[in-house]
């Protein structure tokens, strides 16, 4: 044990001069990370405004309870600011850009939604519109499916009271507000606002830390001074455990220092620290059981390192590091179940929210650890033909 | 003190094939403290893997080595700790400093804070990269590098020193430096197993030799043993000016002499030991020539190699 943990600091001090480890171990993804959340939003909710155009050309009820209950209850969450207008200057403001998008009720609007019959609702989208537009079309859609509830709802009651119901009314409690755009907050089970990408970039790039201590081995290989380890009175168990040692602690020390550095830097929100700790734990072991796996099929330390890259990105990618695939269409969602990338994920973003614990990480932690046991046992093996007397 | 106390390395019957071509086909071989021996053998003869299975990086498919009785295929701890391996490639940490790279092997092989920074200092001057210690190997010249591939073997006082052929692709100055090193450490005791394919470091160094060629040893021996072993004899050229017939008759009669040839301005004597004879030939020719020159050819491993393999060493 002792010579092991000799060969792993030996190995961490010439990680910590080799900037390009470094580099990957935490400049790259805080700073992929970081611009991440920054261009695609990162679902920060708190800073996000969404600026819509309202044109009423019916004047109607229906008209005056979508703009109080459809369009206000969301105004009311703070993320929301709409401005009521004539039809050429909501026209105007979409082209100008200085909404996301404009909702039109047409002519007849209230008349067609009492009788029954088709009415539209037109939004009219900025190309620059983003997420807003995505509002103005969810607060339109809800409401759609709101009144086509309400005549059924109607049509239900006088079928079994043979009373004519009070169509106001029902209405009225149906249009609840259509769309929550509600910050995620605690009691939440998704990740909490930046924290996707800064979770996704540092599970992203452990995978391409915990291979280094595989790389080193090889490298070891190359430079000659495997021969002079090995001739050492350190056995090759010890050898061997110094180079998973120090992989992993790098890639336990790289996501920890990600985790600190997203928090202070981005305020991203972790959640329970025993709960990440765990996750942590076990997924740098997972990681480093797969890609030692890998470079165990390698014979050079640059063919590792080749290697090393393809599945730490396609696992990165089918796992949904960069975006969401668990709710993907077919093969798609069922290669993310597979990851360790996606059981990673999974578990910080029960944490995120702030209502997960150690607890509800456990069966993503055992999976982690069951795979990277099962792929280190045939790594172990594998390397006997680089040690192996 | 029995024989078998005195060895430091006992090889015996090492054996170790490669699918279905043997690499190393019985080779056995002794050596005492304070000797060197030196294992001479083109490339491909099977020297490597003889060291690699004496330093436990090989399993012998057959056969054992022991260092200081201790078996290095069960006692590898114990074996292992006795020997300081040198490999024919330079083997440090580029991006790690001198005292940097010492400091680890002296942890790797258990040794305390206190004895790593004495030893440190006493190799780093021993290589002469006292000055230099700070500095990332990487920044070394190719001799200086050499020089601290092998004081890192040094560090932890072995009983055995292995040089895997240590002088490849070295400057004349640095492998002067290196012959100079190994020939120290063997007169303080050490006891040294070199590897070479150069008969002239072989001849400078070693106290035995064991001339290796297909996996096997061929021959052991001290030089002058090797070479009478068979039948080789010395060579005296004397030039000299005046009757060369007259100055060939009387050396044929000298004691130490069995042939004397007169050539082109001088006469060539086969004698059994120059160094024996040359005094008497000398002494001899001044009374009848006036001697201009003189050389001496003894027959040298080479010849015994050819003699022994049918091929050169550089083949």
């Amino acid at each position: 044990m002792r010579a092991a943990v000799v060969i792993a600091l030996k190995d961490l001090r010439r990680a910590l001069r080799d900037r390009s480890a470094l580099g990957v171990a935490v400049v790259a993804p805080l700073a992929l990370a970081f611009v991440l959340s920054t261009v695609l939003g990162g679902g920060d909710l708190d800073a996000l405004e969404v600026r819509l155009a309202f044109v009423d050309q019916d004047g109607g009820e229906q008209a005056e309870v979508f703009r109080r209950e459809a369009l206000g209850a969301v105004e009311e969450q703070g993320f929301l600011r709409v401005t009521d207008v004539a039809s050429q200057e909501g026209r105007r403001l979409v082209a100008e850009d200085r909404v996301a998008a404009a909702i039109f009720l047409p002519p007849g609007f209230t008349e067609n939604v009492t009788a029954g019959r088709n009415a539209s609702i037109d939004v009219l989208a900025s190309p620059q519109g983003a997420i807003g537009v995505d509002v103005a079309r969810a607060v339109a859609e809800a409401y759609a499916a709101r009144v086509d509830a309400v005549r059924l709802a109607v049509a239900t009651i006088a079928f079994v009271e043979r009373e004519p119901p009070d169509v106001d009314a029902v209405t009225a409690a149906a249009l609840r507000p259509a769309v929550r755009l509600a910050a995620h907050t605690a009691g939440s089970r998704e990740f909490e606002g930046n924290t996707f990408f800064a979770a996704g970039m540092t599970v992203f790039f452990l995978f391409f830390t915990a291979q280094f201590g595989a790389i080193s081995l090889l490298r070891e290989r190359r430079e000659g001074t495997l021969a002079r380890l090995l001739a050492s009175p350190a056995s090759r168990r010890a050898v061997l455990g110094g180079k998973g040692l120090y992989s992993y602690a790098l890639g336990a020390l790289s996501m920890a220092t990600m985790v600190l550095a997203t928090r202070v830097l981005m305020g991203s929100r972790w959640g329970d620290p025993a709960g990440v700790a765990i996750v942590i734990a076990a997924g740098v072991f997972a990681a480093m059981g797969i890609q030692s796996m890998v470079a165990s099929l390698a014979k050079t330390d640059e063919q590792a390192a080749g290697y090393g890259s393809i599945v730490g990105v396609t696992l990165g990618l089918l796992g949904g590091t960069f975006f969401p695939l668990s709710q993907a269409p077919g093969l798609l969602s069922r290669l993310n179940a597979f990851t360790p990338h996606a059981l990673m994920m999974r578990a910080f973003g029960e944490l995120s929210g702030g209502l997960g614990g150690p607890a509800d990480v456990i069966p993503e932690a055992s999976l982690l650890i069951l795979t990277g046991a099962a792929f280190g046992a045939i790594a172990l093996l594998r390397a006997d033909r680089l040690v192996g007397p | 003190m029995t024989r078998r106390s005195q060895v430091v390395l006992e090889a015996r019957g090492l054996r170790k094939s490669y699918g279905s071509r043997v690499a190393v086909d019985g080779v056995s071989f002794e050596i005492a403290p304070g000797e060197t021996y030196g294992l001479l053998g083109p490339n491909g003869a099977g020297k490597t893997t003889t060291i690699s299975m004496i330093c436990g990086l090989l399993q012998p498919d057959a056969g054992e080595a022991l260092v200081l009785g201790r078996r290095v295929s069960t006692d590898a701890t114990e074996a292992k700790e006795a020997i300081g391996y040198v490999p024919q490639d330079i083997a440090i940490y580029p991006d790690l400093s001198a005292r940097e790279n010492l400091l680890f092997f002296g942890r790797l092989y258990g040794l305390d804070r206190r004895t790593i920074e004495r030893r440190s200092k006493e190799v780093l001057e021993l290589t002469g990269l006292s000055e230099r210690a700070e500095d990332r190997t990487s920044t070394y010249s190719g001799g200086m590098k050499r020089r601290l591939n092998i004081g890192i073997a040094l560090l932890h006082e072995p009983q055995l020193l292995v040089l895997d052929e240590p002088t490849v692709g070295v400057d004349p100055q640095s492998r002067n430096a290196i012959l100079a090193s190994v020939e120290t450490l063997s007169r303080g005791g050490l006891a040294v197993l070199y590897t070479t394919h150069y008969m002239e470091e072989a001849e400078r160094l070693c106290d035995r030799v064991g001339i290796i060629d297909g996996g096997q040893i061929k021959a052991e021996g001290a030089r002058r043993d090797l070479v009478a072993m068979l039948g080789e004899k010395d060579r005296v050229r004397l030039a000299a000016d005046g009757d060369l017939g007259v100055l060939a008759a009387r050396l044929a009669d000298s004691p130490h002499v069995s042939e004397a040839i007169a050539g082109d301005g001088s006469v060539e004597c086969i004698v059994d030991d120059a160094r024996v004879a040359l005094p008497s030939l000398l002494a001899s020719a001044a009374q009848v020539v006036a001697v201009t020159g003189v050389e001496v050819v003894e027959p040298d491993l080479e010849a015994v190699f050819l003699r022994l393999t049918g091929k050169t060493l550089r083949d």
